[in-house]
């Protein structure tokens, strides 16, 4: 009989990436955190107090007999359950642009964490821009699979329009990586435009100004 | 604390009655000189009440299965609900059925007693031995009745307190318990944050709603309306006031069983007979089990016991204790908990766990929440629920492994 396993060894490049932005043994909340491979990851690879909230009951309950202290909720509605500065990083990873309210969600995230790390599927990316000019229709990638009438995804932003919420919402970017497809950082380090034409998607890290 | 005696059967019967039928007989002597362990503590130690009372002398009679380890802490309590007892996990001696939650606690079951000591007390007020309102008054020598003090279900935690600290247990690994039991576990991790490691509250509230104190009442009062509960103090004269309280319970099941559940089960089913019999029979098939549930229930359970603790859920109200707050009460928990619902559960619904996890995000308390999907209505948690077992069984594994705890050795 196979042992049973809890996560596959593969790690997702975002996951990755954000792992890199967390400080070892630090409080982290994952909000949308699936099915806890990056609470696993950060609880295996830096030791932090690994927190969850899930929408989704199945992936709730595969995280607490997977021994993730996750909780039943969404962005949207139980962030403002959470006191201010309870955690070290409140991570957002693939979600906000499904959720209702983007900007109170991330004004949440940084008044729950001190840091917030937010990864995003960016609608900048030259394959959707050509897809919107020259097909005239919604664009469908690897990233975006679902058509406009069934996606979750109902507020997607680009690069340079999550910059600007980051402005609008008085916070401040401490760390940002673009990455393509296959997980790779952009080599442009600089460039906000060339980031938002060539990356699929980003990871932010931010935090309030004081 | 003072001085306590544990023997395997409490001190002889306090007040003659009159002789009733075999199953009374039975079930007065559980309340006598239970099957369990007892742990009896003197007048020289009474519990202190919330009322203000003072109860002396205290007996709590408790069961255990497992092994304590050496540095004991691998101790995991569980609190039982409204009729509970505390043959969580073997044969109740009234009625001869396997323990209560025989599905969840056992030998390799999510509750493990390989590799846990459970300890399961009959709560204060109960009828199974521990000290209630059938139990003697010291200071007449017949049952209490209603001179037993009203309790809460703070006292009952507070008698448990008594019994952990007779076992010479500082931290318990963990406190369980569904519906009441939860209730107790939510006062224990508020009242004692630094002797819960882990809490599991399942299928339960902070507090008692108008619609739960509505339906508490509506039993009491059956119960009451029974001539023969004579003011409560039938046993004196050797009566139960057996429809009152049968009663009591049928109205009660109701509110443990979903719609879904009970359509599905018996729908609009007749009874051993093929056509109505226009009469006040029990025609519907429905009508026959609540009057099983109903007949079974006055040969195990006490009338009065059952007055009491009806009253105790319906003056919980851990917000209104914590000043309005519900956070309050788990302000600096260390306590990692883990808070289940069930979908069906009417009685006390999802929105009651979430209040609980709400308060405890307040306070940045290391929480889990899950709902469980069932159709079993509040019963749900004391039955076969694959998914719920294996909450329970992968949060107290990983808490174990957290905590590096394991059988036989020294925790860091």
């Amino acid at each position: 009989m196979q042992k049973a396993v809890p996560f596959s060894g593969l790690v997702r490049a975002d996951h990755a990436l954000i792992a890199e932005m967390v400080t070892p043994r630090s409080r982290v909340l994952d909000v949308g955190c699936a099915d806890g491979a990056l609470l696993h990851l950060l609880a295996e690879t830096k030791d932090v107090d690994a927190r969850g909230v899930e929408l989704s009951r199945e992936k709730v309950n595969l995280c607490v007999t997977r021994g993730l202290s996750v909780i039943q909720g969404d962005a949207d509605r139980d962030l403002a359950d959470y006191p201010d500065q309870a955690f070290d990083f409140a991570i957002l990873s693939l979600t906000i642009q499904a959720t209702r309210d983007p900007k109170t969600v991330l004004e949440n995230l940084l008044r729950i964490g001190r840091h917030a790390i937010v990864s995003f599927p960016n609608f900048g990316h030259w394959r959707i821009r050509a897809q919107l000019l020259f097909s005239g229709r919604m664009p469908m990638t690897p990233n975006l699979p679902e058509p406009w009438y069934t996606t979750a995804d109902a507020h997607l932003c680009t690069i340079k329009d999550f910059v600007d919420l980051v402005a609008l919402v008085d916070a401040e970017v401490e760390d940002a990586v673009a990455f393509n497809a296959k997980g790779q950082r952009l080599p442009i380090k600089r460039s906000l435009s060339l980031q938002n034409l060539l990356g699929e998607k980003a990871v932010f890290k931010l935090r309030r100004k004081t | 604390m003072g001085t306590s005696s544990d023997t395997g059967t409490s001190s002889g019967i306090g007040a003659t009655s009159a002789p009733l039928d075999g199953k009374a007989d039975q079930r007065l002597s559980e309340v006598h000189s239970p099957s369990s362990r007892v742990a009896v503590f003197p007048d020289d130690a009474p519990l202190k009440l919330e009322s203000g009372q003072l109860l002396a002398p205290l007996t709590i009679a408790y069961q255990t299965y497992g092994r304590l380890n050496a540095d004991k802490s691998n101790a995991i309590l569980v609190c039982h609900a409204l009729t509970g007892d505390q043959y969580v996990a073997d044969v109740h001696p009234v009625t001869g059925k396997p323990g209560w939650w025989q599905a969840l606690v056992g030998a390799g079951k999510p509750v493990d007693t390989d590799r846990f000591f459970v300890i399961c007390p009959n709560i204060l007020g109960g009828c199974m031995g521990s000290t209630g309102p059938a139990s003697p008054n010291p200071k007449t020598g017949k049952p209490y009745g209603l001179d037993f003090p009203v309790i809460t279900i703070g006292d009952m935690v507070d008698a448990q307190v008594r019994l952990i600290d007779h076992l010479g247990i500082d931290v318990l690994f963990s406190v369980i318990g569904g519906s009441m039991g939860g209730m107790q576990v939510l006062e224990w991790a508020a009242r004692h944050k630094d002797r819960v490691a882990t809490a599991i509250p399942i299928a339960t509230a902070p507090w008692h709603t108008a619609q739960n104190i509505a339906f508490h009442e509506v039993g009491r009062q059956a119960v009451m309306a029974d001539p023969e509960w004579r003011g409560g103090a039938y046993s004196e004269v050797g009566v139960v006031p057996k429809n009152g309280l049968a009663v009591a319970r049928m109205a009660a099941h109701i509110t443990y069983l979903s719609e879904k559940a009970l359509q599905g089960k018996f729908g609009r089913n007749l009874q051993n007979r093929a056509t109505r019999s226009f009469s006040f029979d029990a025609d519907f098939k429905i009508e026959s089990y609540l009057r099983h549930q109903g007949s079974t229930f006055v040969d195990r359970f006490d009338a009065n016991s059952y007055l009491y603790i009806t009253r105790a859920m319906d003056y919980f109200d851990l917000e209104g204790a914590h000043g309005g707050k519900l956070a309050n009460a788990f302000t600096g928990t260390q306590t990692q908990f883990c808070v289940v619902s069930f979908t069906s559960d009417w009685l006390y619904p999802t929105r009651d766990s979430k209040a609980i996890v709400k308060a405890l995000n307040a306070v940045a308390a290391n929480v889990s929440f899950v709902e469980i999907e069932s159709d079993k209505g509040h019963d749900a948690f004391l039955l076969d629920e694959p998914e719920f077992h294996a909450t329970v069984r992968g949060f107290l594994t990983a808490a174990m492994a957290k905590r590096g705890l394991s059988l036989g050795e020294e925790q860091g």
